[in-house]
Formats: C-alpha cells, sequence, structure tokens
C-alpha cells in the first residue's frame, strides 16, 4: 500500500515542475527558436523578397537615431490612441444598451452585426470625402474597426449574464438602471475586457490602411517609403514594432483586466502566477 | 407581524415544442396560510409547483390567477416584506461577504454608519464575523448561503422566503445549517416559508407542512413536535418524527402511485 501510494506521489509530483517552469521563459524560448531559424533561412534569400533579423536590427538601429522611427510613431498613435479611445467610450455603453433593453436590441443589433463585416477598405474614399486627408479621417478608420467588436463581447457578455443574478437585484426591488449598474456592468466585465483586447489587433490595423489610403504618414509612410525602395530590411522595422505594441497593449489590458476583475482570474484559478 | 396567504393561486406556462404550443399548469388554485412568525414547508415531487409557488410570491414570477397576500397587501412584484434565500446563494462574486450584504441594504436605502453597523450583524448572526473581507469563491458552499440567508435577512422582512436553501450543499453542512436555521428563528421570529425536497429536512424544520401534486396542494400536514428543537439529533429519535416522516412519505408516495 505504501508503495503504491508513493508511487502515486512521484507520478502527480512530475508534471508539477513542468508546470512550474513560469510562462515568460517558455514565451522567451519559443521566440528564440523562431528567431534563429529565421536567421538561418531568411539569409539564403534574395534581400528583395524577405529580410532576417540581424538586418532589421540594423535597419531599426538606423531609423532609431536619426529620430525617425519615433516621429513616425508619434504620428501614428494619435490618431490610432483617439480612435481606440472613442471606440471603447461609445462601444462598451452602447453595447449594454444593446443587450440589456429589448427594443435597443431588436432596434440597433442588426446594424452592429452587420457593421462588424463592414469592407471598411472600400468605404475609406467615401470617408475621405466627408472627413478629408488629415487627422480626422484617421482617427474615424480605427474608431470604426475597432467599435465593432467592443461592442459586440459587451452585448454578448449581457446576454450571458446569469438571469439568477438579476433576479437577485430584482429581489431586493433595485429599478433596472441599479440593476445594470450594479450586476450587469460588473458581471460583463471580463467579456468587455475581451473586447477591448480584440479590438487592439483591428485597430492596428486599421491605422496602417489609413495611413496607407489617406495621407501618407506615420509607420505606414516608413512601410511604404521603404518598400517601394526595395529595402525589405526597413519595410519590416515599422511591421515588427507594430506587432509588438500590439502585445505590450495587450499585457496592459489584461493586467488593468485583473486590477479592475480581480475575480475573475481567481475564479478561473489563474491569480497565483 | 408577517402572515403570507395564498388564495386560489394559479399559474400556467405556454411552451413550444416541437411547433405545438402546450399549456403548462404550474399552479393550479394553490390556497394555504403561512402565519406569523411560522416555518412552513413546500414539499412534492419536482415539477409540483413548489418553487414556481414561492417565486410568485416573491413577486418574480406573475400568477395568472388567484393572488398572494402578506399581512393582507396583495404581491405585486418584489418589496422589502419578503426576503429572499436562493438555491445556490447567488452571492455576486465581484463583491466580500459583507459588500453582499450591504448590496441588499443599499437597495433599501440604507446609507452611512447603519449600513456597515447592519450588515455586520446579520453576518456576525450567521457566524461568519471573521471572513467578512472574503469574495464568494474564498467562500465554502455551507458560507455561501449563511452570507445568502443574512443578506436576506439584513433588510428586515416580515417574511423569508428560502428556495431548496440546503440542497446543494453536503450532508453534513446541511445539517449544521437546518439547526442554525432554528436558531436564527428562534432568535428573529421571523415567518418562513421553504421549498425543499428533503423529506428529513422538512419534518424537522417546519411546524406544517405542504404536500404539493402537479400543481395542487394535496395536503397540509402539521408537525407534532415542539419548539424549540435545539438538537436535532435528538429530535430525529423520537418516535414523532419517525411517525411523521413517514405520514409525509406515504402522502407523497401513494399520491404518485394514484398517477
Amino acid at each position: 500500500m505504501v508503495d503504491i501510494a508513493n508511487r502515486q506521489e512521484k507520478a502527480a509530483a512530475a508534471p508539477e515542475t513542468a508546470e512550474r517552469l513560469p510562462g515568460w521563459v517558455i514565451t522567451l524560448a519559443s521566440i528564440a527558436v523562431v528567431v534563429i531559424l529565421w536567421e538561418i533561412f531568411g539569409r539564403r534569400v534574395n534581400p528583395v523578397f524577405g529580410s532576417y533579423p540581424s538586418a532589421i536590427a540594423q535597419a531599426f538601429w538606423e531609423l532609431a537615431i536619426t529620430g525617425q522611427l519615433w516621429l513616425a510613431l508619434y504620428d501614428s498613435l494619435r490618431p490610432f490612441l483617439l480612435g481606440y479611445a472613442l471606440a471603447i467610450l461609445i462601444g462598451v455603453p452602447l453595447g449594454l444598451l444593446i443587450g440589456g433593453f429589448r427594443v435597443a436590441e431588436a432596434a440597433l443589433g442588426i446594424y452592429v452585426t452587420a457593421g462588424y463585416a463592414m469592407p471598411l477598405v472600400a468605404l475609406v474614399p467615401l470617408l475621405i470625402l466627408w472627413l478629408g486627408l488629415g487627422f480626422a479621417v484617421k482617427v474615424a478608420i480605427v474608431f470604426l474597426m475597432a467599435l465593432f467588436p467592443i461592442c459586440i463581447n459587451t452585448w454578448l457578455g449581457v446576454v450571458a449574464v446569469p438571469k439568477t443574478l438579476i433576479e437577485v437585484g430584482k429581489s431586493f426591488v433595485a429599478p433596472d438602471i441599479v440593476i445594470l449598474r450594479r450586476i450587469v456592468l460588473p458581471a460583463t466585465l471580463p467579456y468587455i475586457m475581451a473586447g477591448i483586447r480584440l479590438a487592439v489587433g483591428r485597430a492596428v490595423v486599421a491605422m496602417v490602411i489609413a495611413e496607407f489610403f489617406t495621407t501618407i504618414s506615420g509607420l505606414g509612410a516608413v512601410i511604404i517609403n521603404s518598400a517601394n525602395n526595395f529595402d525589405t530590411a526597413t519595410m519590416f522595422v515599422p511591421i515588427i514594432l507594430l506587432m509588438l505594441m500590439a502585445v505590450g497593449l495587450n499585457w496592459l489590458i489584461g493586467y488593468v483586466e485583473r486590477i479592475v476583475a480581480p475575480w475573475q482570474a481567481e475564479i478561473a484559478g489563474r491569480d497565483r502566477e | 407581524m408577517g402572515e403570507v396567504t395564498f388564495l386560489e393561486v394559479s399559474k400556467r406556462f405556454s411552451l413550444r415544442v416541437d411547433g405545438e404550443v402546450h399549456h403548462v399548469q404550474a399552479l393550479d388554485r394553490v390556497s394555504f396560510t403561512v402565519n406569523d412568525g411560522e416555518i412552513v414547508a413546500l414539499i412534492g415531487p419536482s415539477g409540483c409547483g413548489k418553487t414556481t409557488a414561492l417565486r410568485v410570491a416573491m413577486g418574480l414570477d406573475p400568477s395568472t390567477g388567484g393572488r398572494v397576500t402578506v399581512d393582507g397587501r396583495e404581491v405585486n412584484g418584489c418589496g422589502y416584506d419578503r426576503g429572499m434565500v436562493f438555491q445556490h446563494a447567488e452571492l455576486l462574486p465581484w463583491l466580500s461577504a459583507l459588500q453582499n450584504v450591504m448590496f441588499g441594504l443599499e437597495m433599501k436605502g440604507v446609507r452611512g454608519a447603519p449600513l456597515h453597523e447592519t450588515a455586520e450583524k446579520y453576518l456576525h448572526l450567521v457566524g461568519l464575523k471573521d471572513s467578512q473581507n472574503r469574495r464568494p469563491h474564498q467562500l465554502s458552499g455551507g458560507m455561501k448561503q449563511r452570507v445568502g440567508i443574512a443578506r436576506a435577512l439584513a433588510i428586515d422582512p416580515k417574511v423569508l422566503l428560502m428556495d431548496e436553501p440546503f440542497g446543494a450543499l453536503d450532508a453534513q453542512t446541511r445539517e449544521t445549517l437546518q439547526a442554525e436555521l432554528l436558531d436564527i428563528h428562534a432568535r428573529t421570529g421571523k415567518t418562513i416559508l421553504f421549498v425543499t425536497h428533503d423529506l428529513d429536512e422538512a419534518v424537522l424544520i417546519a411546524d406544517r407542512i405542504v404536500i404539493m401534486k402537479n400543481g395542487r396542494v394535496q395536503e397540509i400536514m402539521n408537525v407534532p413536535l415542539k419548539r424549540p428543537r435545539p438538537d436535532l439529533g435528538l429530535v430525529r429519535g423520537t418516535p414523532e418524527f419517525a411517525a411523521t416522516r413517514y405520514k409525509v412519505w406515504r402522502a407523497i408516495y401513494d399520491g404518485a402511485a394514484l398517477h
């Protein structure tokens, strides 16, 4: 009996140590493998058709010391952050409204569902006619791309709130608006945060689209100019910077989520890391 | 005061099953009274309408006929004269135990120092003084339901309505909470109407048992056990407990055999 118990303990302990390896170590190892493979195979390719990490790093350095990269980043970030913030500011209340009230869902839900699938690129020329070629149209493009995932996720979150939690509010004679604020909103927070995360990627794509099709500016301009010069390594610099930015924003949102909705991670058992 | 009267209460549901509309008579002219300070158990097989009756009394579901009154006032929606204890406690997961109890009080308009003091007082009553800052997932099932009871009691309702409050708990916790409920009843004198499917629980706790079947009241039975019942273990050993339990069992299963 003792022997069996011991063996079971050992068997249970083995996967435990594998799980103890911190997540960031695994991530770093994965990145190292990809970068090394890319370096090895990228060097064999004609530099017009492809590039490799050390060449990109060198191009990054050159763009960075001239300050060109940071000016471009600043140019890109302004419409990006404004459009993204507006999408959160409008998308969340709109989603709460649509999810919370039957009439709003019937009246507005269809526009949101359709809007999510809207081929925004096709509408850019029209947006230019309305808003010009400058800052406003870029904000509008980012806003329109980021709005719908935030709104739809919030809406789905409201619909998923357990009926019994709402009945708790009703049993204490809470008015609808109080139930929405004190019960539905906190219960929906994890969905809202997921929507805000999904919107990061779309907002980044929208920003580059805006810089390609309206006034060529910011990081989009760096991409276009270097591509036109067949300078593939330089072209990759803003692309990788944008991807890093999206990863960083995602992490930041996750951090904010753990502050505003700590119970969610605790319930899922993710609070020990 | 806290007298609940069901007067010819009926409730019909319509369901669509494979394109056909089915009518379900969940409650069929249900009449009975829960006297002030009394504990009444609603028992019966699942689907007999016992939970529906409780929800109608709470005002969560409207009846389609008849009426429920509390101290003569007709129930029309939820009110602070009734406090509901839900089957799975249904605490708000983002609030601490104390904040969950405060929630009902805040809804009732209690503010400032009394808000905090009252919530603490009722958490103390259910024996959770030391766990008041824990969030629901850091509480055991029994502790959660204690918070649920404290939350309902804190608004000082005339009647406590409980929907299978201990049904999801393990046997030991259930017995502890049954004893605590009787203790709370002895201290507060609240009228209690509770739904259960547990024969022992009905006999141990209730003064009278309403046996339901197919949406109707089949029988109302007195429990000939004296109050207070400080030791439920001793109560279980009495011949009155065994005899009453057997009578309720017969009533439920004979009723079932008729159909």
